[in-house]
């Protein structure tokens, strides 16, 4: 068993309401009192976690780790998909950024089979265009990659430039995908919109809805057929994912987006269940596919070996059949063995010790489970563009206030398709499972899992980093590429979170075993000893001849 | 294949970048801003060129990147970014305290067309700039030019906002290096130290972007050129400008603003450029070259007449930026070998002609200012025995087989480039051990187990 769950009051006499005061000290009052508001103390005993503040603009000049809209978009969503060309429409920086830096692994049928992964597309945008308009050349280039790749989609991401210069990008989609006869759609994820990669995500999600999913209707008899939302395959956690659902007997229709085709997207409407990953990214296609064609959704988590088989056997309960579920616990049962061994192995050596999650919008959640299970403790963890109820539960969706950033990032008014609405399930049916603790359009959030006195961070910005790490001293600290060598200078070790450090796959059972042992070998490697030089620790006291 | 799309017949391309040589002038300014000691680069415009920036900076370099945005939202993007810059300078003042910022704009706030200087104007009058720190600045289009111009643009920066004249000539030289590696600089440094002569080298980020692990993040590293020995530049009695795009444009500032002659030249890659830089610290600084410093070339020399066989009649492909392909492919020529394939992203208006006069007049190549994909296209048509680039190049050597050597920017799977340098007889002594290494495992691999040989 997992000992309390992980959650382990109270860290070395450290008092969280004096750090978080420490946090905040050097700024100036305005930005303290605007950063007060992300940073809360979790005290479990006072009923529902604490409000939170998130998901509202960065203090300029503050160093903060998020990116932008375009990146959750072009980056994180679409990104992973391989047989579509996605075209940057700007200039050439974001473009070339995003092209193979987000680890996304691909698995295509054949030699001959279409892989755009490795390649890098963008209208790279002159000053003529930025005078003149840029539909022009877009028009064009569209024209060159479809000439040279006879692609069956291409998108359009805008930059920055794109929406202050007036393109209409979505009308030259029209044109082309007119022109062409395939299908051309536009994402207006321009860098400034929202607060930070969040709005992409919600941009990618609507016109993914809007322009893909649903297209194809081709009909799959498996018996028990899910898709996977929120899940990108980086380092191969798709694939581990993959693996499972197979021996299990479990369809995959699709996922959003790791080893994800168009097609798949296209046909996703014929999946029976919808399990949400990242439920940051992705939520809005899981609740709009509900309402268009009837499809559930629930929250899974694949992260962590406990919680992989949790959601196993929360997708075997949702289809209520003996058959799968005794194969489900099979399966459990056989992946165990190994993952048991070496978290024993590894929990040895690891019990006790610290670590801090400061990444993304479902990481820092997800990834405590696996440090729960080689028994170290979470004592400060936070999102960098999470949403209120990514921290404390979707039920307080309905009192969180949108401000004029986020009000700008369009809602789809979706009903159901009248040809294709099918309810996978009753209402009776539904409030059934319910009662037996299947949870549906649920979850809980981060705070939900948090140790007592443990604290929330929500974007964190460097300086309250490294004061973090000065007071709390944790055994590992897990973020991503641009916190990382600043952390590691301060001689703790830091865990990208995004690219895994180029190591994974880490869903799944295969994956958590790969955890444990990075883990392993990050706290417990010897070479943070040798920082000092001799001459540091041994100082001269006196000169010495040599003969004596 | 990894690049499995890529057909061998080349189509002719107007709109349609693909895989590009190139990226885009922020990441150049917020490089050089590195090499002012204690400066915090600033990226003024949305968050996420920043984070960029920041990411790519650190996979090259893995090291602390630190930088501020003003991070705008489309409020900015519709009213200006004055409010969030002057937010922004009184915030890093504050909480980062560093002596320097230096503000680059991004194609966002350009596109707005916010005044820089006048912004750093009003904070300064605002109160919001402390004694003794300074706001510097530079425009950096990305929709001009490449990462080059960045870094041109805000060395020049440096020069106009720092360079002063006593009208006292210091007997010291001004160097600007050009974008290389923190090693190259160190290692320019040191010959121009080993030949006897005061230098002010800038930008410097030796010290900065390869400092020691001590347990401590020290936000402003040691290195670094001083903003008071930067003052000093314009008393200098030249300037020494390596790489005609990154360094011509504040060597140029300094003649005309403070009279400071410039001599502007290739980087010191290989045996003949770094002949002409050690001979134009001689006769500058009217100083003998050591001994030390001859030997050094001999020893290059050595090692280039003991394995020149191996060298001789190799294809090469190479891309990159244009001064740093002018050197390289000048160092490719004086081992026999033969660069068939240069492209690069960035527009200079006399790479061409500077290739072609280095290969001579009767030497065919494809020059070209380019992609990668097209770069790709090429080697399909006329395959290469070596391909030098930055990390995306390996995509194109693992799919054609070709060797090759990581070179430029950005390197993100490998280290060392940031420690050890390509410049100098040194430089090009680990050039020539990289470039061996490559064709002779090449070979290694290759070769029948009666032709595996133990001496090579
Ligand atoms: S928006 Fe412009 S400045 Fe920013 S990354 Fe893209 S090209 Fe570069
Ligand atoms: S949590 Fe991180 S990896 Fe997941 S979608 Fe969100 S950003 Fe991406």
């Amino acid at each position: 068993m997992l000992g309390n769950n992980g959650k382990i009051d109270g860290f070395s006499g450290i008092n969280p309401i004096e750090s978080k005061e420490e946090l905040i000290k050097i700024y100036p009052a305005k930005v303290a009192r605007k950063r007060a508001k992300h940073i809360t103390v979790y005290d479990r005993e006072e009923g529902d976690p604490p409000e939170i503040e998130a998901n509202v603009r960065t203090v300029p000049g503050i160093i903060t780790q998020r990116g932008c809209s375009y990146a959750g978009c072009k980056g994180v969503v679409l990104g992973p998909t391989r047989d579509i060309v996605n075209i940057t429409h700007g200039p050439i920086g974001c473009g070339f950024y995003s092209w193979l830096t987000r680890r996304n692994q691909t698995r295509p049928p054949s030699d001959e089979s279409e892989n755009f992964i490795t390649y890098a597309f963008s209208t790279d945008m002159q000053e003529k265009e930025i005078i003149f308009g840029g539909e022009k050349k877009l028009k064009q280039a569209i024209q060159e990659a479809y000439d040279i790749f006879h692609p069956k989609a291409i998108s359009i991401f805008a930059t920055c430039p794109v929406g202050l210069i007036g393109d209409d990008i979505h009308a030259v989609a029209r044109e082309m995908k007119e022109k062409l006869g395939i299908n051309v759609f536009a994402f207006s994820c321009e860098g400034y919109k929202g607060v930070s990669q969040s709005a992409g995500h919600h941009i990618a999600n609507n016109q993914l809805f809007k322009h893909v999913i649903g297209l194809k209707n081709e009909k799959n008899d498996a018996k028990y057929k899910i898709n996977l939302l929120g899940e990108y395959n980086i380092g191969g956690d798709a694939f581990e994912i993959e693996r499972v659902l197979e021996k299990c007997g479990i369809e995959l229709v699709a996922t959003f987006s790791g080893n994800s085709t168009y097609e798949g997207f296209a046909n996703s409407h014929v999946a029976d269940l919808n399990t949400v990953m990242c439920h940051r990214s992705i939520n809005y296609v899981a609740e709009m596919m509900e309402k268009k064609y009837g499809i559930p959704w629930t929250k899974v988590n694949f992260i962590g070996a406990e919680s992989s088989a949790k959601s196993l056997r929360k997708i075997a309960a949702y289809f209520d059949n003996a058959e799968l579920k005794a194969k489900v616990e099979k399966v459990i049962e056989e992946e165990m063995k190994e993952v048991e061994k070496v978290r024993a192995e590894v929990k040895a050596k690891c019990e006790g010790k610290t670590a801090m999650l400061f990444v993304g919008g479902s990481r820092a959640h997800h990834y405590q489970d696996l440090f729960t299970e080689i028994g170290m403790t979470t004592v400060a963890a936070g999102y960098e563009f999470g949403h209120r109820d990514d921290y404390e539960g979707r039920r307080v969706l309905p009192t969180i206030k949108v401000d004029a950033d986020s009000r700008n990032i369009e809602e789809l008014e979706v009903s159901a398709d009248e040809k294709l609405y099918s309810p996978r399930k009753t209402e009776a049916e539904i409030e059934k499972m319910k009662s037996k603790g299947i949870d549906f359009k649920e979850y809980e959030g981060l705070m939900s899992d948090m140790a007592k006195n443990s604290l929330v961070i929500d974007d964190i910005s460097h300086y309250e980093t490294e004061k973090l790490l000065e007071i709390y001293k944790p055994d590992i600290f897990c973020a991503g590429i641009k916190e990382k060598y600043a952390i590691q200078k301060m001689g703790i070790p830091c865990k990208q979170l995004h690219s895994y450090d180029y190591g994974g796959p880490y869903a799944g059972f295969k994956g958590a075993i790969n955890f444990y042992k990075d883990i392993d070998q990050m706290v417990n490697t010897k070479i943070w000893k040798e920082i000092k030089a001799p001459w540091e620790t041994e100082p001269q006291l006196s000169a010495r001849y040599g003969s004596e | 294949m990894l690049l499995r799309h890529t057909p061998k017949e080349i189509a002719h391309r107007e709109a349609l970048n693909i895989n590009p040589a190139k990226t885009c002038q922020p990441i150049g300014a917020m490089y050089a801003a590195f090499g002012l000691h204690g400066c915090l680069p600033h990226s003024h415009g949305s968050q996420g060129c920043c984070a960029y920036h920041r990411s790519a900076l650190s996979r090259h370099y893995k090291e602390p990147i630190m930088a501020a945005t003003s991070s705008f939202t489309e409020g900015s993007s519709v009213f200006g970014g004055q409010a969030n810059l002057v937010e922004s300078i009184q915030n890093i003042f504050s909480i980062y305290n560093p002596t320097v910022i230096a503000v680059h704009t991004t194609c966002l706030s350009e596109t707005i067309g916010d005044d820089i200087p006048q912004i750093i104007s009003k904070a300064k009058a605002d109160g919001k700039i402390p004694n003794g720190k300074f706001v510097i600045h530079a425009n950096t289009p990305s929709y001009s030019g490449s990462h080059v111009y960045g870094f041109a643009n805000m060395v020049n920066g440096m020069v106009q906002y720092f360079s002063e004249t006593t009208q006292n000539r210091k007997n010291q030289i001004n160097i600007i290096p050009g974008w290389v590696e923190p090693g190259d600089m160190r290692e320019i440094k040191r010959i121009a130290l080993e030949m006897g002569i005061q230098t002010i080298l800038f930008p410097d980020t030796s010290g900065v972007l390869d400092a020691p692990q001590t347990g401590k993040h020290v936000f402003y590293p040691k290195g670094g050129v001083r903003v008071d020995d930067l003052k000093t530049s314009g008393d200098s009695i030249a300037t020494i400008a390596l790489g005609d795009t990154a360094s011509s444009p504040a060597a140029k500032t300094l003649d005309t603003k403070n009279k400071v002659p410039c001599h502007i030249m290739g980087l010191p890659i290989g045996l003949k450029a770094t002949d002409r830089f050690v001979n134009a610290l001689r006769t500058i600084a009217g100083v003998n070259v050591p001994e030390s410093i001859s030997d050094e070339r001999g020893m290059l020399l050595d090692m280039i007449t003991d394995m020149h066989s191996y060298f001789y009649g190799k294809k090469v492909a190479l891309f990159g930026d244009p001064d740093q392909l002018v050197g390289l492919t000048e160092f490719l020529v004086t081992l026999d070998m033969k660069p068939i394939h240069i492209v690069t992203g960035t527009p200079s208006k006399t790479f061409e002609k500077d290739i072609q006069d280095i290969l001579g007049p009767d030497t065919k190549a494809n020059i070209h200012l380019s992609d990668t994909f097209m770069l790709h296209q090429l080697i399909k048509n006329e395959p290469v025995d070596l391909l030098f680039g930055n990390t995306y190049g390996k995509y194109i050597a693992r799919d054609e087989d070709i060797p090759f050597i990581r070179y430029g920017f950005p390197i993100l799977d490998r280290i060392g480039h940031s420690y050890f340098p390509t410049v100098g007889y040194r430089g090009g002594m680990r050039l020539i051990e990289q470039i061996l290494g490559a064709l002779l495992d090449r070979k290694e691999r290759d070769s029948s187990e009666e032709k595996f040989e133990l001496v090579l």
